[in-house]
């Protein structure tokens, strides 16, 4: 468990990074690495963890301070620069290309040549093996990347690491996309390159990971250290403590839910994507009032399709669906947002915001038309504004004023803009796809508690979500999404373990009857 | 002002300098009397109160067309067809005031008004086509411009074609006339149209309901239709308003002053200068007649200079391109702008730590 030896391997002193857009990321930030060491970089999002480690990676260059590699005083001018100073990066989103083997994948950029011009395949697949077998990674090195599981591309971006000889090695939230099984598996390895001297460096917001795997933890707080610690001499509390500055409380106490009628009915609901690919497969289900239906799964089980086919946004769809009582199939986008329903999107960029436009006019965007903000011509600039400023307050939103670009904003004040435009039109039916994803656990807490509000008030809420922490807390009913289909439905939340939802989420079980889908 | 914004102006100026000095630079080289051309380029448009009013009649046009790019590609709809749609309103207010003989007052409000409706339906095809075909916009605007030029060629050729002069039309009748202004000058009621043009384009943009649908379309499109707007209204209507503009500002400018026949057998170019309008008004039409003042005065002191001295005309060219090219390039100067953000939000830690 310990370290080999105490040898530092890696000093970073005092860092500054300061962005083109005035956000003071790192404020004086120092960390140390010893070798053979798992260490825990823990804070909220826009902690700034990220920029360091895009500093240390040679991505962004420092505004101050200084890098010590083995003693040596360093600059890293660039990721290149990096690797070949030993330092490897696997970030969150896979770095490989889909259509490409596990060994072309892995040699890719310093692949093994034959006459000095063309690769040397051979060589290249006996090479990922080698270094495959070298760290117990079981993988087949011939099959090709875009039909390997989540769990396997990581080892992948692992191994891509370890073969440019990276002795550092950065993990960005790589338990993000993976099932409780995958984690097990990863941490196992994790071990093994840790009792090879190798040192990583964890960078993660759960708790209960840190304490399973790593020996050391720096805990950061809006850009600067709160220090580091021996993770077997600090508490889970103290630990969240420190990164939030307050006790989060990590349970939430709920009422008993009271459903109300159904507000929303699917039936035999098809989705193809744009391939032609069976996403949803004539799915059922119900949805009532003052009850959050929790929707888990691995991404990519055709959750964004379903999500897709009830807000309007995808209109090829086979089967019905019904919110309150109508038929959506002919309505627009802004007919079903009319019917009071609010959509949390999966990715805040790309479609829930515009990064260029200010706070302002970001959270109208759904009720501009209302006759509270607007004529029928001429917007009611005064009110929008009162009733933006009074959104900025009530959301505890962090900016300088509504005027502030929305993409100047950290993720977790970005999510809360959206969610105070879409909860503030007191919306009877809530679609929340992935609310807290990359959001700071005080962000995060205050979206599910607004979620418990809104249900506890009759609201219908269909949450879809990989963080299994939030749909065990939140949901009344739990159904596990796997090819399309419901592959088990849970009436009783609380008697579910997560081994037991990790089998279903991997297809391993299924539920043949299933209660509680539909009401009739 | 943050800091942000201050830099950006900051930006501008220091591209149009360097533009300057690049261009005086050339003079130098090419010309035998390099001072006189580049005293008689900056101060020749203030040297007499017509020249004075030569600047301000240029801006006219460039204004109208600024406006209008300004609205189509706070969209996203990057439609060229503008040059066409100015084009087209020239012809349709020359076959107005031609061919209906209307009196005095009502002549050129009813050439304007369907000059505007012309250059509407023109820089709608683009859109049209794009919603129905796929075809992008930039590449089908920029060919329909052609087509505008020799349809109006054609109408010139058969329909009022003046025998007695060749490729122009008849003497427009001075009914239809826009009045001059100021007395000494070609300044007409245009200019003041012009400014209203560009102060309604602002209040469309920034306080109207379509303004915002606009805006938000422009910015990012999947985050609109998500809100509920309809993008296929949002687009067209963009069009059509930029469409309406141009269209104006070929009326306002054949039925100006400045010309008596219709004689535009070339595509003139004030589409292309409105991009350049645009860029340095940063897409917001209340810029826009300073932008158009900056381009007319440089245009007006260069025909200056091109008269007195051996210098071209088209050094104005080299200066405009290379404004654009700096105002575009987005990572021109930003390490200068990061060490300015950087200094400030340092400046900001150590109050925090005082306070």
């Amino acid at each position: 468990m310990a370290c080999l030896d105490n040898k530092i391997v890696l000093q970073m002193n005092h860092i500054m990074k300061i962005y083109s857009n005035g956000v003071v990321a790192n404020e004086d930030v120092s960390i140390e690495l010893k070798k053979g060491e798992i260490h825990a970089l823990l804070g909220e999002n826009g902690a700034g963890k990220s920029t360091l480690m895009k500093v240390l990676f040679g991505i962004e260059s420092p505004d101050e301070g200084q890098i010590f590699l083995n003693g040596q005083e360093t600059t890293i001018r660039s990721p290149q620069d990096a690797i070949n100073k030993g330092i490897g990066m696997v970030h969150q989103h896979f770095m490989l290309v889909p259509s490409l083997t596990v060994a072309e994948n892995i040699i890719l950029g310093v692949e093994p040549k034959k006459g000095g011009l063309f690769i040397d395949m051979e060589k290249a697949v006996q090479e990922a093996e080698v270094i495959a077998g070298k760290y117990n990674f079981d993988i087949d090195v011939r099959a090709k990347v875009e039909e390997i599981p989540v769990g396997i591309k990581q080892k992948v971006e692992i191994l891509k690491a370890l073969y440019r000889g990276a002795d550092i090695l950065i993990l960005d939230e790589p338990t993000a996309v993976l099932t409780p099984q995958e984690t097990d598996e990863l941490f196992v390895q994790l071990e093994k390159l840790r009792d090879n001297g190798h040192t990583i460096i964890f960078i993660s917001h759960k708790l209960d990971e840190i304490k399973r795997i790593c020996d050391r933890a720096t805990i950061m707080r809006s850009g600067r250290s709160m220090g580091t610690y021996e993770v077997k001499d600090i508490s889970t509390e103290e630990m969240s403590r420190l990164m939030v500055g307050r006790e989060v409380v990590l349970t939430f106490d709920k009422k008993p839910a009271a459903p109300s009628g159904v507000l929303m009915k699917v039936r035999e609901l098809s989705v193809r994507n744009g391939q032609g690919v069976l996403k949803v497969d004539s799915l059922s289900f119900d949805l009532r009032g003052g009850e959050i239906l929790g929707i888990a799964g691995v991404e990519g089980n055709g959750q964004s399709e379903l999500i897709d086919s009830l807000t309007g946004l995808n209109k090829s769809y086979k089967g019905s669906i019904c919110i309150k009582d109508t038929d959506i199939e002919k309505c627009s986008i802004k007919d079903i947002r009319e019917l009071k329903v609010a959509h949390i999107p999966e990715d805040r960029m790309t479609s829930g915001c515009a990064g260029n436009l200010n706070i302002l006019e970001n959270m109208f965007s759904n009720q501009y038309t209302d006759p509270d903000y607007s004529g029928k011509i001429l917007l009611k600039m005064k009110k929008i504004q009162e009733r933006s400023e009074e959104l900025i307050r009530e959301y505890l939103v962090k900016c300088r004023s509504y005027k502030q670009n929305v993409g100047m904003l950290s993720g977790g004040n970005i999510q809360k803009v959206i969610v105070a435009r879409e909860f503030s039109t007191g919306p009877d039916l809530i679609i929340a796809n992935q609310p807290t994803r990359g959001v700071d656990v005080g962000a995060a807490e205050f979206i599910r508690r607004r979620l418990l509000e809104f249900r506890d008030a009759g609201c219908a809420v269909l949450l879809v979500s990989a963080d299994l922490n939030e749909v065990f807390s939140l949901s009344d009913r739990l159904a596990v999404m796997y090819k399309g289909k419901f592959s088990g439905m849970f009436t009783d939340v609380a008697a579910v373990t997560e081994e037991e939802l990790g089998q279903y989420m991997l297809g391993l079980k299924h539920q043949e009857e299933q209660e509680g889908v539909i009401y009739e | 002002m943050n800091s942000a914004k201050r830099f950006d102006m900051f930006r501008m100026f220091f591209s149009v300098l360097i533009a300057l000095l690049i261009s005086f630079v050339i003079i130098f080289f090419v010309s035998k009397e390099p001072v006189t051309a580049i005293t008689t380029l900056i101060t020749g448009p203030l040297k007499s109160k017509r020249n004075m009013g030569n600047v301000v009649e240029a801006m006219v046009p460039l204004i109208f067309t600024g406006t209008g790019v300004c609205i189509m590609f706070s969209a996203n709809q990057i439609n060229l067809a503008t040059e066409g749609g100015f084009h087209l309103g020239g012809l349709v207010a020359a076959a107005v005031a031609l061919k209906l003989g209307l009196p005095a007052g009502l002549s050129p409000i009813a050439a304007i008004c369907l000059a505007a409706l012309a250059g509407a339906i023109f820089c709608t095809i683009p859109a049209v086509m794009k919603i129905k075909t796929g075809a992008p916009e930039l590449v089908s605007s920029l060919m329909i411009n052609y087509l505008s030029l020799w349809l109006c060629t054609f109408i010139l050729m058969y329909a009022l074609q003046d025998p007695s002069v060749g490729s122009a039309s008849y003497k427009l009748p001075a009914e239809s006339e826009l009045p001059t202004i100021i007395k000494g000058t070609n300044i007409h009621a245009g200019l003041l149209l012009a400014l209203i043009v560009a102060v309604l384009g602002y209040v469309f943009l920034f306080k109207t309901r379509t303004g915002y649908e606009l805006r938000l379309t422009g910015e990012n499109e999947s985050f609109a239709r998500y809100s509920g707007i309809n993008i296929v209204k949002v687009v067209l209507i963009s069009q059509m308003v930029g469409g309406v503009i141009a269209g104006m500002g070929g009326g306002v400018e054949l039925l100006s002053p400045i010309y008596s026949r219709f004689s535009w057998t070339s595509l003139l170019g004030y589409g292309w200068d409105a991009i350049i309008i645009c860029t340095l008004a940063k897409k917001n039409p209340l810029y826009t007649p300073l932008a158009a003042l900056f381009l007319a005065y440089l245009r007006t002191g260069a025909s200056i200079m091109a008269r007195y001295t051996d210098v071209t005309l088209e050094i104005v060219q080299i200066t405009q391109g290379i404004i654009i090219l700096l105002v575009v390039a987005e990572q021109f100067l930003s390490g200068m702008k990061h060490r300015m953000i950087a200094k400030e939000a340092k400046a900001s830690l150590k109050e925090g730590e005082v306070a």
